[in-house]
């Protein structure tokens, strides 16, 4: 037996695009526990909302992440919406939707390549992010931006896709796809990642439910748990929703997941692109939301439930805006996974949540 | 500038960015862009870069991590500020926790601008980082020769 040491993690490590710090109790080769640190994200944009106009407020919403850009401004708008009582046309449902999941894709391919990264795998990393450009591509197209969009307003979208450009959405996914399969043959056949990942870091279902896990992290752990199944918006016209779990409850389900939800993804776009209907992107939003009037709202993120709640004060600022952010859930079960697990593992185990710190910590 | 002299190792760390800058340093760092071609590798260590990239708008909490890993890094050194955050607080400047600039932390050469800032920008700031590495690296050998 060897004597107990402690081993920082992060806040600045190459698997980690963002700051995290882990103090890891270790033993021999074996972590005890790890403590997780946070706040170096930390900017406190809640309190921004006191200052600026729930207008102005989308793009602030917009920028607490980055990778989840998109989601975080349509639950903002749709909680505004919620509290002044704003029904938007169902073009604009559509077109979220559309977006949505096309930024599902977009960040469920980054996470693919970040684990790849992970267990060290660096040509998988770059066939995967080679494939997430012709997504940002799309994205580019129609909104003008990368990674931060500024299309969604409270009351609509800014911007429309015509029919000419919905179908070359399903034709590039399409064409996606074929190479998708062969990346994820890789990550899911190849023996040596099998290897790597399977039985490491598990979670049984019972944890997950007492952890409050949510998103692909938990679905992983066989939760039957998705918001998209609750059908709001365009998500009740969907033909089909069938929610992906898995029964395995380690690092391997979570790949398998998160890699069947892209196809899933893409499936929901082509279905949504047939069927939107013509009209209205927006409807004019006037006046400001009710003094005391309180309005809540979840979505799924890539990452899991995101939930919203706003709070009105008679004027053009809120308020009140807080958001819990799927990392933060899942931040817990991290703790958990961790413990008992190789050192050399940790890095594997922390990048299967899937964490987004910028979300967490606002 | 007409060949670089070296081919540079990048150090990146979010100082609280919303990490859409960072997608985008490590989007240029793969396949689309491609900044590899130039002889360009991410590195964790800070002992082995010679550019640092810096995104986000440095808070109370992570302003001592900037300055560390710019104290490890060693000299000649360059740090690019990548985005509109890390040049001057952007959309965050008057949040409470918020410092505002990189520059306020540690001496930046370069600011790329951006919303987030495109790989495009990036990498020019790169290749203008490149010719400030050649400079300062003159500098210090002639300070070497002359002591």
């Amino acid at each position: 037996m060897g004597q107990k040491t402690i081993i920082p993690f992060g806040p600045q490590h190459p698997v980690l695009p963002e700051p995290i710090h882990l103090d890891l109790v270790v033993e021999d080769e074996v972590v005890l526990e790890a403590v997780p640190q946070i706040g170096f994200i930390h900017r406190g944009l809640e309190r921004l909302v006191r200052t600026k106009d729930y207008n102005q407020f989308i793009y602030v919403a917009e920028r607490i992440c980055g990778i989840c850009a998109f989601g975080h401004s349509m639950g903002y708008a749709e909680t505004i919406e919620k509290l002044m009582g704003v029904e938007i046309p169902k073009r604009a449902e559509y077109l979220r939707v559309i977006w949505h999941e096309l930024s599902r894709i977009h960040s469920h391919i980054l996470w693919l390549g970040l684990a790849a990264d992970a267990f060290g795998h660096e040509a998988l990393f770059m066939h995967c992010w080679r494939l997430r450009e012709r997504v940002l591509d799309l994205f580019e197209k129609t909104t003008g931006g990368r990674v931060i969009f500024s299309v969604v307003k409270v009351g609509g979208v800014n911007r429309d896709i015509d029919r000419g450009t919905l179908d070359e959405f399903v034709r590039v996914l399409e064409g996606i796809k074929d190479e998708y399969n062969q990346i994820c043959n890789a990550f899911l056949k190849d023996p040596s990642v099998y290897n790597r990942t399977a039985g490491v870091g598990v979670i049984p279902t019972e944890d997950a439910l007492g952890l409050s896990m949510v998103g692909p992290f938990a679905r992983a752990s066989n939760v039957n748990y998705d918001v998209r199944m609750l059908g709001n918006g365009a998500y009740g016209d969907l033909s089909d929703f069938k929610l992906i779990t898995s029964e395995n409850c380690d690092c391997y389900a979570r790949m398998e997941v998160r890699a069947a939800e892209v196809v899933q993804s893409i499936e929901i776009i082509e279905e949504l692109a047939a069927k939107i209907p013509d009209g209205d992107i927006a409807v004019p939003v006037k006046g400001a939301p009710a003094d005391g009037a309180e309005a809540c709202n979840s979505l799924e993120q890539p990452r899991g439930e995101c939930y919203y709640f706003a709070k009105g004060n008679g004027t053009k600022n809120l308020e009140r805006m807080r958001m819990r952010t799927p990392t933060s859930q899942n931040l817990a079960g991290m703790a958990v996974a961790l413990k008992g697990c190789d050192i050399a593992d940790v890095n594997m185990i922390v990048l299967t949540i899937d964490p987004c710190i910028s979300c967490t910590e606002r | 500038m007409g060949y670089a002299t070296k081919s540079p190792w990048v150090i990146h760390y979010d100082a609280s960015s919303c990490n859409g800058c960072d997608i985008e340093v490590l989007a240029a760092l793969c396949p689309g862009f491609d900044v590899e071609r130039f002889g360009i590798i991410n590195t964790g260590n800070p002992k082995h870069a010679d550019i640092f990239l810096v995104t986000g708008s440095v808070n109370e909490r992570n302003i001592s991590v900037v300055k560390q890993i710019y104290d490890q890094m060693v000299e000649p050194k360059v740090v690019v500020a990548c985005g509109t955050c890390a040049c001057s607080g952007g959309i965050f400047h008057d949040c409470y926790n918020v410092i505002g600039g990189v520059d306020q932390a540690i001496p930046v050469d370069v600011y790329a601008p951006g919303c987030a800032v495109r790989p495009e920008a990036i990498i020019d700031g790169v290749v203008q980082a490149l010719g400030i590495l050649d400079e300062k690296s003159k500098a210090l050998k002639a300070a070497k020769r002359g002591a």
